[in-house]
C-alpha cells in the first residue's frame, strides 16, 4: 500500500491559490473554511517563498492523540481521517496541530466551535465510499460530510492536480520525494521539503 | 550565381548561429552564475532553528492562517497526554488515599460531651443557596472535566466509542453552560464571605496547635478557621483561574483591548498555555474539594448540618469555632432557651 503524502516544492509555487479554489469547488467548503491555504514567507522582501499547506496527513499524528473521544484513523494509505459523528468540537486537535489544518465549520453553544472539518487528502470519510453521506451537504448552513472522494474513483487530490506549475505534489511519499529530489538535483537549489521533518520526522536532504 | 552565393551566406550564418546557441548552455551565461536563488530564498530548516513558529502572509481574511508551522503542538500533546494525566493521578488518587488513611485513623471527629440540643445559625438560606449552586456545578464541571482527560481511556472501553461520543457531546455542553452558575457562586462567595477571611493572629495559633481535624486539641477560631480560610481562597484563587482560562477557551482568538491591556487570546501558544493552566487547577482544585467534602461528612460529626440545615450545635461550635460562638451569644443568638455553659 501507498503511504499517501503532500509534499509542496516552494520554490516553483507562485501564490496563484489554485489550489485553495479547487479544494473549496470540490468539496463544496463553506465560507470562511479552508481546508488549504497559501502562505508566503519574507513577502516583498529577496528570496521570498509561497508554501500550499493543508493538513499534512502526520505519522503518529498529533490530532489523534489528543483527541478525547478517538475520532480519527489512518487509513491503509496513510491518510489522516475524522468521524463527525463522534467529534464533540472541543478544539484540542487545532491546539495539538503543527499546520493548523482543523476547521470548525459548523457553530456549537455560545457561537463557539462545533464539529471539526479538516482536509481528507480527497479520500472522504467514514461513511461508504461515494454516497450522498459521504459528501454531506449544506443545507441550514450543516457543513455535515466530507466532500468527495477522488481517491475510492482512483484519483489523486485535486489541489495538486490543478497545480499550474506542479509545485504541490500529492501521492506515494516515496514516489513525490524521488520527483522533488531529481528536481532539486537538475535545478541545484532548494529551499526544503516543508513541514516533512514537523509531520513524517524525515527530511529530503538536498 | 547571386542566388547561391547567398544560400551559402545563409548556410553559413545558420551554422554560426547554432554553434554559438551550442556554446552558451556550456559554458553559461554570466547572469546565471551573479543570481542564485539558493543564496537569498527562505529555508524551512534555518527557519525552524531560529524561530519556534514560521508565519508568513495569507491573503485569506482570516489571518490565523498566516501561520505556516507550529511545531509547539506536539509540545502541548505531549502535556496534555502524559504530563496533566500524571499530575491529575497522583493529585486524587494520592488524595483519596490520604482520605482514607486519615479516617482509618482518625475516625470521625465527634462532638465532644455529645449534642447539646441548643443550635444556633451559622449559614442562612442565601449564603446555602450560593453554597450549592457552586458545589452543584462544580461536581458537574469536575466529572465532565476529569471525561475530556481520562474518559477516552477509562469510559470507552466500558461503553463503546459511539455511546461515549454522545456522553461526552453532552459532557461538553454542560461544562460550557454550569461555567456561568459555578463563575456567579465563585463571585458571590468571594463577596459574602471575604470579612471573615482575611488571615489573622488567630490562624497561626489554630496552626500551630493542630487545629481541626489534625490534632486532639481545639483551638479557639472565629466564624471561619485557618483551614476553612484556605478552602476559601483557593474556591476564589482557584475558581478565578478556573473561570478566566475556560472562557479564553470558550472562546478561543476573541482579543479585545481593555485599558491599553489586550484581553482574550490571539495566537495558538496562548491558547495552549490557558489550556495548561485550566487543566492542571481544576485537577488539583478537584483533589482539594475531595478534602472539603470528606470533612464535611463523614470527617465530622455536626459539620454537614452548617450547610444543610444551617444551623449547628451550640457543643459543634464551642469545639471548632468558640471564638465566633461567644459573640453569637453576646447577641442572643442562640435558640434553645436558658444561657450556654461558659466555655470550657
Amino acid at each position: 500500500m501507498a503511504r499517501m503524502k503532500f509534499l509542496c516544492d516552494a520554490d516553483r509555487c507562485i501564490e496563484c491559490n489554485a489550489c485553495v479554489t479547487a479544494c473549496k469547488n470540490e468539496h463544496d467548503v463553506p465560507w470562511g473554511i479552508n481546508r488549504r491555504r497559501v502562505v508566503t514567507i519574507n513577502d516583498g522582501k529577496p528570496g521570498e517563498r509561497s508554501v500550499s499547506m493543508a493538513c499534512m496527513h502526520c505519522t503518529d499524528a498529533p490530532c489523534a492523540a489528543v483527541c478525547p473521544v478517538n475520532c480519527f484513523y489512518t487509513t491503509a494509505d496513510g491518510v489522516v481521517l475524522h468521524s463527525k459523528d463522534l467529534c464533540i468540537g472541543c478544539g484540542y486537535c487545532f491546539y495539538a496541530c503543527p499546520f493548523g489544518a482543523p476547521q470548525y465549520p459548523r457553530v456549537g453553544n455560545f457561537g463557539s466551535r462545533g464539529k471539526m472539518d479538516k482536509c481528507t487528502f480527497c479520500a472522504g470519510g467514514p461513511e461508504a465510499d461515494l454516497t450522498p453521506a459521504e459528501y454531506g451537504s449544506r443545507d441550514s448552513g450543516r457543513f455535515t460530510g466530507y466532500g468527495s472522494n477522488r481517491l475510492a474513483e482512483g484519483k489523486l487530490p485535486l489541489c495538486a492536480e490543478m497545480c499550474s506549475t506542479k509545485s504541490l505534489l500529492a501521492g506515494d511519499g516515496e514516489i513525490i520525494a524521488k520527483i522533488f529530489q531529481e528536481r532539486v538535483v537538475r535545478r541545484g537549489y532548494s529551499s526544503g521539503a516543508w513541514g516533512w521533518q514537523t509531520a513524517y520526522r524525515e527530511r529530503i536532504e538536498s | 550565381m547571386p542566388t547561391r552565393a547567398s544560400l551559402l551566406l545563409c548556410i553559413a550564418v545558420c551554422m554560426f548561429g547554432l554553434a554559438a546557441a551550442l556554446t552558451v548552455p556550456a559554458g553559461g551565461p554570466a547572469w546565471a552564475q551573479s543570481v542564485n536563488p539558493t543564496a537569498q530564498s527562505v529555508k524551512e530548516k534555518e527557519l525552524l532553528q531560529e524561530l519556534r513558529k514560521i508565519e508568513g502572509r495569507s491573503s485569506l481574511p482570516d489571518q490565523r492562517t498566516a501561520v505556516l508551522e507550529q511545531p509547539d503542538g506536539r509540545s502541548w500533546r505531549v502535556f496534555h497526554q502524559v504530563t496533566l494525566r500524571w499530575i491529575g493521578t497522583i493529585a486524587i488518587l494520592g488524595m483519596l488515599g490520604v482520605l482514607v488513611l486519615f479516617y482509618l485513623i482518625r475516625g470521625m471527629v465527634r462532638i465532644e460531651g455529645g449534642r447539646s440540643g441548643r443550635t444556633l445559625v451559622r449559614f442562612n438560606g442565601f449564603e446555602r443557596f450560593v453554597h450549592w449552586m457552586t458545589a452543584a456545578s462544580f461536581i458537574v464541571l469536575a466529572i465532565s472535566g476529569l471525561n475530556i482527560t481520562f474518559g477516552k481511556e477509562l469510559l470507552t472501553p466500558l461503553i463503546g466509542p459511539v455511546a461515549f461520543a454522545e456522553w461526552s457531546q453532552w459532557a461538553k455542553y454542560a461544562h460550557n453552560y454550569l461555567s456561568f452558575p459555578f463563575t456567579l457562586g465563585v463571585v458571590l462567595i468571594f463577596l459574602m464571605w471575604i470579612a471573615w477571611n482575611f488571615p489573622s493572629v488567630t490562624d497561626f495559633k489554630w496552626l500551630a496547635q493542630g487545629g481541626g481535624i489534625v490534632g486532639s486539641k481545639h483551638p479557639p477560631a472565629r466564624r471561619f478557621n485557618a483551614g476553612q480560610k484556605v478552602i476559601y481562597w483557593v474556591v476564589v484563587l482557584g475558581g478565578g483561574a478556573a473561570a478566566v482560562t475556560g472562557y479564553l477557551l470558550m472562546f478561543p482568538f476573541y482579543a479585545t483591548a481593555v485599558g491599553g491591556f489586550t484581553v482574550g487570546t490571539t495566537n495558538i501558544a496562548a491558547v495552549q498555555l490557558a489550556q495548561m493552566i485550566h487543566g492542571i487547577v481544576g485537577l488539583l482544585f478537584i483533589a482539594i474539594m475531595l478534602a472539603h467534602i470528606y470533612i464535611g461528612t463523614i470527617g465530622m460529626q455536626g459539620a454537614f448540618e452548617a450547610m444543610g440545615k444551617g444551623e449547628v450545635d451550640v457543643n459543634w461550635a464551642r469545639q471548632h469555632h468558640s471564638l465566633w460562638l461567644d459573640k453569637e451569644v453576646k447577641k442572643g443568638r442562640v435558640s434553645g432557651g436558658g444561657t450556654p455553659a461558659p466555655a470550657e
